[in-house]
């Protein structure tokens, strides 16, 4: 029996009094795809990072090809096989494809880089492994799923069988993964070993053979996926977060009552100028929850930041709570009571070099102050309850935001949205990239105070989400609201009108 | 938890540099003065002096040798450290003005020119408005200056806001534009050249009542005026609005986030005009600080001759931009240029031309050794990542400790 590509035992590593990984064991089995499954802060990625010399582990013992041996640096890792696919890319932007694929190991010709040969060599490598990219593509011209291909190939470039794909679908629309998951496919039975990192249930149920389970730096267990009697969603969730997980979450009929936030004839542009807000018009009422459904980039990101004040509309008005906060400022849009859980938290959500404390003050901190002075004191008192409200776990007021797991950083927004009283909460994509034990706590959040009274807008690209959460579903395509469903309506019907056809044709013949 | 990113690291170079600086503690500052000051050693070694009887030699000019009472001439020492601490004052404040932009992610590369408009906003006033009380005068004068800085930064402040022109290139800019506004005041036959004096390119002399108190030495012969209490004061203020403020939160938060900061309801623009202002008020009130306490006029060739604003970029470099290092920093470079002062520097020991040469080695050192000082820190930083000793991950970040900035 030949023995696995890679062997972990008992690693252990810790940081400070905190444990990333306590013990433990993971087999990766020569032509296996084998997903490394966790919460966020489980300690997948400080595993990984230890298999590719990025960290060095406390305790414990590695073998690759039954040898055991010590990786202390990524160049080692390389040299042992292993290459790892990080979530953000480690791409030089303005070179080219089969420039980046050769970056520190170019073909020469005399001292010159020989770029034919780069060329060849990359066109050659792709051809083999089914990975079809333009060599001469210049790398911030691809697409992302394109540029973790650029990845992918850099990786069997330098002589890879052993492959870690750290969450390699959070960047990627479903398109791109489903094509991800042929190339993963296709690698394997090439003898390929594959290491896929990932919170995603249902990705990991189609993609893996097996899969372990971390909790708490501990291995929970290793599973049988592709074997006779695969767990399901509810099984992994449970191994995952150590409970039963509810992965639709409950709530009572919805009691709207008067509107609360209400767009008339919105119309924005985006970066380049382009119209990709047209004409929008809804209003949200208290105790409701409407999502906007929608293919990404239909003018979603622009509508948010039109109606928080954060992009000055080209016309129309916002109105919250009656009062007019139109183009005048985000800080008059918050004063008005708005609140927004922002896409991106760690671009717009968090100072991520702020400390919790610093950072749950950031919204109101105008309201806070006394003679324009800070109370340090009162600062953290305040943060330590919220922190302990929202259940936001890896710190305390005085750690930074930039230490905190993702799941953890997003509470933290939404503990300062929330604390702040607002009554129009607009939800930007607010589980993305989260767990499902941190989904499940948002989930709760937002329902729990659709129930209190506030009118809440959530943006999604999750059909899941908007089919679980919504009161009303609106859909966007093309920065118009080309159609209103309920809850009920089946994934076809959005899926219709989410690509243009039913309600928008007829909406654009109308206006025609 | 998660490893390293690129993504972390990128960003506007000054906010990338102000994660690294903004925290940490006074060893690396300290190694980055030692190392400077060794190659400095070298340097004179070169010239074949001896490096330490060099530095002892200019260690009794700085006058600091009057804090050991033991060490040889008490009056020397005294004038010395007088000139050390009027140096000290002005190089404070500059350092201040580049420090405080700073920590909101811009580079003032300007304290030149706010200084500059300064010192003639001071000798402006110095020597207009005779009948005031003296106090009173002092005062006026000082606000004036200060504030005549504070708007010339706040054009700065206002392009990067209006129209997101760099601050780095306008501060450049708009320090040739004061210097030749200066040189056109007081050049001859300009509006504000002296009066009694046609054939020179100077400006009046201040009255008596505007001149700032002596407090140490003789008032005629430059004794030390009460302009350092005003700059460690200055200091105090700057600590105060930073890190307790309102105002300096929000600069803060625009420095490490201008996006999150956005979102948050924060004005950025509005935040880098009032913060270019703020850094102009202090270069400003380091001009009236030379003007009123021992200048007392303002010549062409002084105003060309200047350096102290942009010794103010090192200032704040070593200093590593909060309110102590600042302090501490305008001490050692304060009392550099004055222990390698021609008259301070015996000959035979060293030639006082070539060690103010050497005080510029010195402080260019600095200046480039904060970049390996950033080097050396993140270096750090990743072996403990890798070493995982009380990693950044973990542990809440102290603000003492050099490898604080987590990953």
């Amino acid at each position: 029996m030949t023995p696995p590509a890679l062997q972990l035992s008992a690693i252990t590593k810790r940081f400070g009094a905190v444990a990333a990984n306590d013990g433990v064991d993971f087999e990766l089995r020569r032509g296996e795809i084998h997903a490394l499954l966790g919460e966020n802060g489980a300690g997948k990625s400080t595993l990984m990072n230890i298999v590719y010399g990025m960290l060095t582990p406390d305790a414990g013992e590695i073998r690759v090809g039954g040898e055991p041996v010590t990786i202390g640096s990524p160049r080692q890792a390389m040299k042992l096989g292993i290459g790892m696919v990080f979530q953000h890319f480690m791409l030089v932007d303005v070179m080219t494809v089969a420039e980046n694929v050769v970056l520190g190991a170019e073909p020469t010709k005399g001292a010159l880089l020989d770029s034919r040969a780069a060329v060849a060599r990359v066109r050659e490598l792709a051809g083999r492994h089914g990975l079809s990219v333009d060599p001469d593509a210049v790398v911030e011209d691809i697409t992302v799923g394109q540029q973790q291909r650029v990845e992918i190939l850099r990786a069997l470039d330098r002589g890879a069988d052993i492959l870690v794909l750290d969450e390699p679908t959070a960047v990627l629309t479903a398109q791109e993964t489903a094509e991800l998951m042929t190339v993963l496919r296709g690698l394997r039975d090439k003898g390929t070993s594959i290491v896929f990192i990932s919170h995603k249930l249902s990705e990991v149920r189609a993609i893996a053979d097996r899969v372990t389970v971390l909790r708490r730096g501990r291995t929970v267990g290793t599973v049988e996926v592709a074997g006779p009697n695969p767990p399901d969603e509810a099984e992994l969730a449970r191994l995952m977060v150590g409970r039963d997980v509810l992965l639709r979450v409950e709530k009572a009929a919805c009691r709207p009552a008067a509107p609360l936030l209400d767009v008339r004839d919105l119309e924005a542009d985006d970066d380049r100028g382009l119209r990709a807000v047209d004409g929008v018009s809804f209003d949200v009422r208290g105790g409701e929850i409407v999502a906007i459904a929608g293919v990404d980039g239909n003018g979603q990101r622009e509508l948010v930041e039109a109606v928080c004040d954060l992009r000055a509309p080209v016309a129309g008005k916002v109105t919250v709570g009656g009062k007019d906060v139109t183009g005048r400022g985000a800080r008059h849009a918050r004063d008005c009571g708005l609140g927004h859980i922002a896409e991106d938290r760690q671009r717009s959500g968090l100072v991520l070099d702020f400390t919790l404390s610093e950072n749950l003050a950031l919204r109101d901190v105008d309201r806070r102050t006394r003679f324009g002075l800070l109370s340090p004191r009162r600062m953290l008192a305040r943060a330590t309850d919220l922190l302990a409200e929202f259940d936001v776990r890896g710190g305390g007021p005085q750690a930074a935001a930039r230490s905190l797991s993702g799941g953890n950083q997003q509470k933290v927004v939404i503990a300062r949205e929330i604390a702040a009283g607002p009554r129009v909460l607009v939800a930007a994509q607010p589980t993305r990239g989260l767990d499902v034990g941190a989904i499940e706590f948002v989930h709760r959040r937002l329902v729990a105070e659709r129930d209190a009274g506030r009118a809440i807008l959530l943006l999604s690209l999750e059909l899941d989400e908007v089919r679980n959460l919504a009161d009303r579903i609106l859909v966007i395509f093309e920065g118009r609201i080309v159609g209103e469903l309920p809850p009920t309506a089946t994934e076809e019907q959005l899926g219709l009108l989410m690509l243009g056809g039913g309600g928008a044709t007829s909406a654009r013949a109308s206006a025609a | 938890m998660t490893a390293p990113t690129p993504s972390d690291h990128r960003g506007p170079a000054a906010t990338r540099l102000l994660r690294h600086l903004s925290v940490g503690g006074a060893v690396a500052p300290l190694i980055t003065t030692i190392v400077a000051f060794f190659v400095g050693g070298l340097v004179v070694l070169a010239t074949g002096k001896d490096p330490l009887t060099t530095y002892k030699a200019i260690f009794d000019g700085t006058g600091l040798n009057w804090l050991l009472p033991w060490s040889g001439d008490r009056a020397l020492a005294a004038t010395n450290l007088q000139q050390t601490l009027i140096n000290t004052g002005p190089l404070i404040l500059c350092g201040l003005a580049v420090a405080y932009a700073f920590r909101a992610g811009l580079f003032n590369i300007g304290a030149q020119g706010q200084y500059t408009m300064g010192t003639i906003a001071a000798v402006y006033a110095g020597s207009s408005w005779a009948g005031l009380p003296g106090w009173l005068h002092v005062v006026l004068a000082m606000a004036v200056a200060a504030l005549a800085g504070a708007a010339w930064a706040g054009i700065a402040g206002a392009l990067r806001a209006s129209t997101g022109a760099n601050e780095v290139i306008t501060t450049i800019m708009l320090n040739y534009t004061a210097l030749w506004i200066g040189v056109y005041l007081f050049g001859l036959g300009g509006p504000l050249q002296a009066n009694d004096q046609p054939d020179v390119p100077v400006s009046n002399d201040i009255v008596g009542g505007a001149k700032l108190p002596v407090f140490w030495g003789d008032k005629d012969l430059q004794g030390l005026h009460v302009g350092i209490f005003v700059a460690v004061l200055a200091a105090g203020i700057f600590w105060v609005v930073l890190n307790r403020s309102r105002l300096g939160y929000e600069a803060r938060a625009v420095g490490f986030s201008p996006p999150a900061a956005r979102s948050a309801g924060i004005g950025v623009g509005r935040t880098y005009v009032v913060t270019m202002a703020i850094c102009g008020l202090f270069a400003g009130l380091a001009g009236s600080l030379d003007i009123l306490g021992w200048q007392f006029h303002l010549a062409t060739n002084d105003i060309s001759a200047s350096q102290v604003g942009f010794l103010g970029i090192a200032v704040a470099l070593l200093g590593r931009n909060t309110a102590i290092g600042t302090c501490f920093a305008a001490l050692l470079f304060g009392a550099l240029s004055q222990g390698t002062s021609v008259r301070n520097l015996d000959p035979a020991v060293f030639q006082p031309e070539l060690a103010q040469n050497l005080t510029t080695v010195i402080q260019g050192l600095v200046v480039l050794l904060v970049s390996a000082d950033v080097l050396l820190a993140s270096v750090w930083r990743r072996r403990r990542a890798r070493a995982g000793g009380g990693g950044a991950a973990a542990a809440p970040p102290t603000p003492t400790t050099l490898g604080s900035v987590s990953p």
